[in-house]
């Protein structure tokens, strides 16, 4: 490969951190009311490099590093954005979220409620989620489940680069507080670099592989779990659907009961725990409205309900696995 | 206007806020309002004072005792006392109820209940103001019970770091709910002595006295509008009543709740205003004014009707509704 190949490759290749960064700087252009706050985003570029260029290219007026203060940081962005603002705050691991939960449970998704419809609160509080790097307990958990408890959040958790554009995007236009997990495994993972003016309107999931004989739902980091199970399914003659949600608010439930029609057998991968995991509501909408279109159980293949393991051998026991979504899909065959 | 004038303005103000306070008290003991209140009796000093020292497009944002906020703020006696009522021409459409009450084309950001939690968005307003180079300041009006929390640790320091125009105004009520405050702090002083650990300055002041307050928050707030950063305020004042429904406030001491009486804000205001020549006539103008729309907003609340159902479901999105799925 010549040395302009590769250049010309680079281009139009995008990792999914970078997407991060590239989703924010198309809105810090197009908007001059986004700001950015967060820990170590600034100058340091994020610790997760997912601020990259943005303090470089829009200064600290635009790009403002503040202190360890979750409150501070969450509170103030809902200060500013209910005065004219659309503030991107970052909270570093999404475990933080617990050090400001009540502005994420009871002051954010509230107050337009609450004050019978006389503000808006348009921001987006962005947040490294998810396990599977051997960070612990404390720097692993998957909680896209806590906020789904908490009505008045729109919740968007992508699976990949064009998809973390598109959606960012979206999330910074909302006039509404949406809650963005970036999935911590996938910061690496590669994808095509989205054309400009890229938006994915939030609540609209993704039938990623078209199947027949089962539909597999996901979420981020299990949308390659859920893939690569398919692809070994493929092997056996089943064909598996895998639908990518993208958000869990809104919840795109039009596309899974669409999916099960034809399919009639549905298996949920999420990596946030069983107990009180984003499938069990997916699972009951399903049973509710769905049941009649299904031929056998519906199956949650989600995380073991213990904390987070520190070891590789452990944590492994704990997050979903390609093994365990197609163990899963094979138990639904005998229906 | 004179200062005679000017005085007997806030002076009628306050009259409305504490007659409104005595509606309040009155439709809750007799079942018309449910739920809960926590009554500012005794302390619209400083919301009247403050609001006398803020522009209109100042932002205000305070806590589940705040009725008086958002009456110095400019929402009616009827708005507040109908949305008390749970009615549907509540200021919050009957959607708050008394801790939340909101007048936002007031400046009025709302009024929180989770103690502390609004420091910081009054941090974030006033970082958007600094940013939108507006000239506004934000206030955030807060109880003693409320420096023990970590939000005002979190608000305070960011707020000297970005030097932001922010003001934080302690209503000291010397009682965090029921327990004296001097009893769970470290410190005499629970907002100013902390302020000197943020490099930021700060006020003691007697905030029963409306001159005295809207002088130092004139002050703050010229400091803040010239780019000084925040300032620390705390205002002395007290509750007339119980700490929340019908607490009859009994853990303090008669002597004590004698001595606060004797410092009611209308009785200083009115000293002041006698001094200041305004005859006894003009000032019971003021009362029976205040008297009559507190009066007629009772009737109105009423005799309101109340929320239509349908609106349970409205508000939680911008677009108006609460859908979440498809």
């Amino acid at each position: 490969m010549t040395a302009d190949a590769g250049t010309k490759a680079e281009t139009n290749v995008i990792t999914y951190r970078e997407a991060v960064a590239e989703g924010i700087a198309r809105e810090m252009r197009r908007d001059p009311t986004v700001v950015c706050l967060g820990e170590d985003i600034g100058a340091a570029e994020g610790v997760f490099k997912t601020t990259v260029g943005l303090h470089k290219e829009f200064g600290s007026q635009r790009v403002w590093d503040t202190p360890i203060s979750e409150q501070a940081i969450v509170g103030a962005a809902m200060g500013a954005a209910m005065t004219g603002l659309r503030p991107v705050a970052e909270i570093m691991f999404s475990d933080f979220l617990a050090c400001c939960w009540d502005y994420i449970a009871n002051e954010i998704p509230k107050v337009r409620y609450m004050t019978g419809g006389q503000v808006t609160v348009p921001l987006v509080v962005r947040t490294a989620n998810g396990g599977g790097l051997g960070f612990g307990a404390q720097h692993s958990q998957a909680v896209e489940n806590w906020a789904l408890t908490v009505p008045g959040l729109k919740i968007v958790a992508p699976s990949n680069p064009a998809d973390v554009v598109g959606l960012m995007a979206a999330a910074i236009r909302s006039p509404d507080p949406v809650v963005f997990f970036e999935h911590k495994g996938l910061l690496a993972s590669k994808g095509e670099r989205p054309p400009a003016d890229h938006v994915i309107e939030l609540g609209r999931a993704a039938v990623t592989r078209p199947g027949d004989d089962v539909t597999i739902v996901a979420l981020a980091s299990t949308v390659p779990t859920a893939l690569a199970a398919a692809d070994e399914l493929a092997r056996d003659g089943v064909s598996a659907e895998v639908i990518d949600l993208r958000c869990l608010v809104p919840l795109d439930m039009t596309t899974v009961l669409g999916s099960l029609r034809r399919t009639s057998r549905l298996v949920i991968v999420e990596e946030n725990p069983y107990q009180g995991g984003w499938g069990g509501t997916v699972a009951s909408i399903v049973a509710d409205e769905g049941f009649e279109l299904l031929d056998g159980p519906i199956k949650r293949v989600a995380a073991a309900c213990v904390p987070l393991p520190f070891a590789d051998a452990l944590e492994e026991q704990v997050i979903p696995t390609v093994a365990g979504v197609t163990a899963a899909v094979r138990a639904l065959a005998a229906y | 206007m004179s200062d005679g004038e000017e005085l007997l303005a806030l002076y009628e103000r306050m009259v409305l806020i504490r007659r409104t306070e005595k509606a309040a008290y009155d439709l809750f003991m007799t079942g018309l309002v449910k739920g809960t209140t926590h009554l500012a009796a005794g302390q619209e000093g400083v919301a009247v004072g403050a609001s006398a020292a803020l522009r209109p497009d100042d932002y205000v944002f305070a806590t589940y005792r705040g009725h008086h906020h958002a009456m110095a703020r400019g929402a009616t006696a009827e708005e507040c006392l109908a949305e008390l009522m749970s009615k549907a021409t509540g200021v919050c459409g009957a959607k708050g109820g008394s801790m939340h009450l909101t007048k936002a084309s007031a400046g009025m950001l709302g009024s929180y209940a989770i103690v502390g939690a609004h420091l910081p968005m009054a941090v974030g307003a006033a970082w958007s103001a600094k940013l939108r180079d507006s000239g506004q300041v934000a206030v955030a009006f807060f109880g003693d019970g409320a420096t023990n929390i970590g939000a005002f640790h979190e608000a305070l320091n960011l707020a000297a770091v970005w030097k932001l125009p922010v003001l934080f105004v302690c209503e000291n009520n010397f009682y965090m709910e029921y327990t004296p405050i001097s009893e769970v702090t470290a410190v005499p002083n629970p907002a100013a002595d902390r302020a000197v650990a943020y490099g930021l300055p700060s006020e003691i002041i007697d905030g029963n006295d409306v001159l005295v307050v809207r002088d130092a928050v004139t002050r703050a707030a010229w400091r803040a509008r010239e780019g000084e950063g925040p300032t620390v305020i705390e205002a002395h004042t007290y509750r007339q009543y119980g700490h929340s429904r019908a607490d009859p406030a009994k853990y303090r001491p008669a002597e004590e709740v004698e001595e606060w009486l004797k410092r009611d804000p209308l009785n200083i205001a009115r000293a002041r205003l006698e001094k200041l020549g305004v005859g006894s006539e003009a000032i019971a103008a003021a009362d029976q004014r205040a008297g009559q729309v507190v009066e007629a907003a009772v009737d109105a609340a009423k005799n309101a009707p109340g929320p239509d159902p349908a609106q349970a479901l409205t508000d939680v999105w911008a677009d108006g509704g609460a859908a979440w799925r498809t």
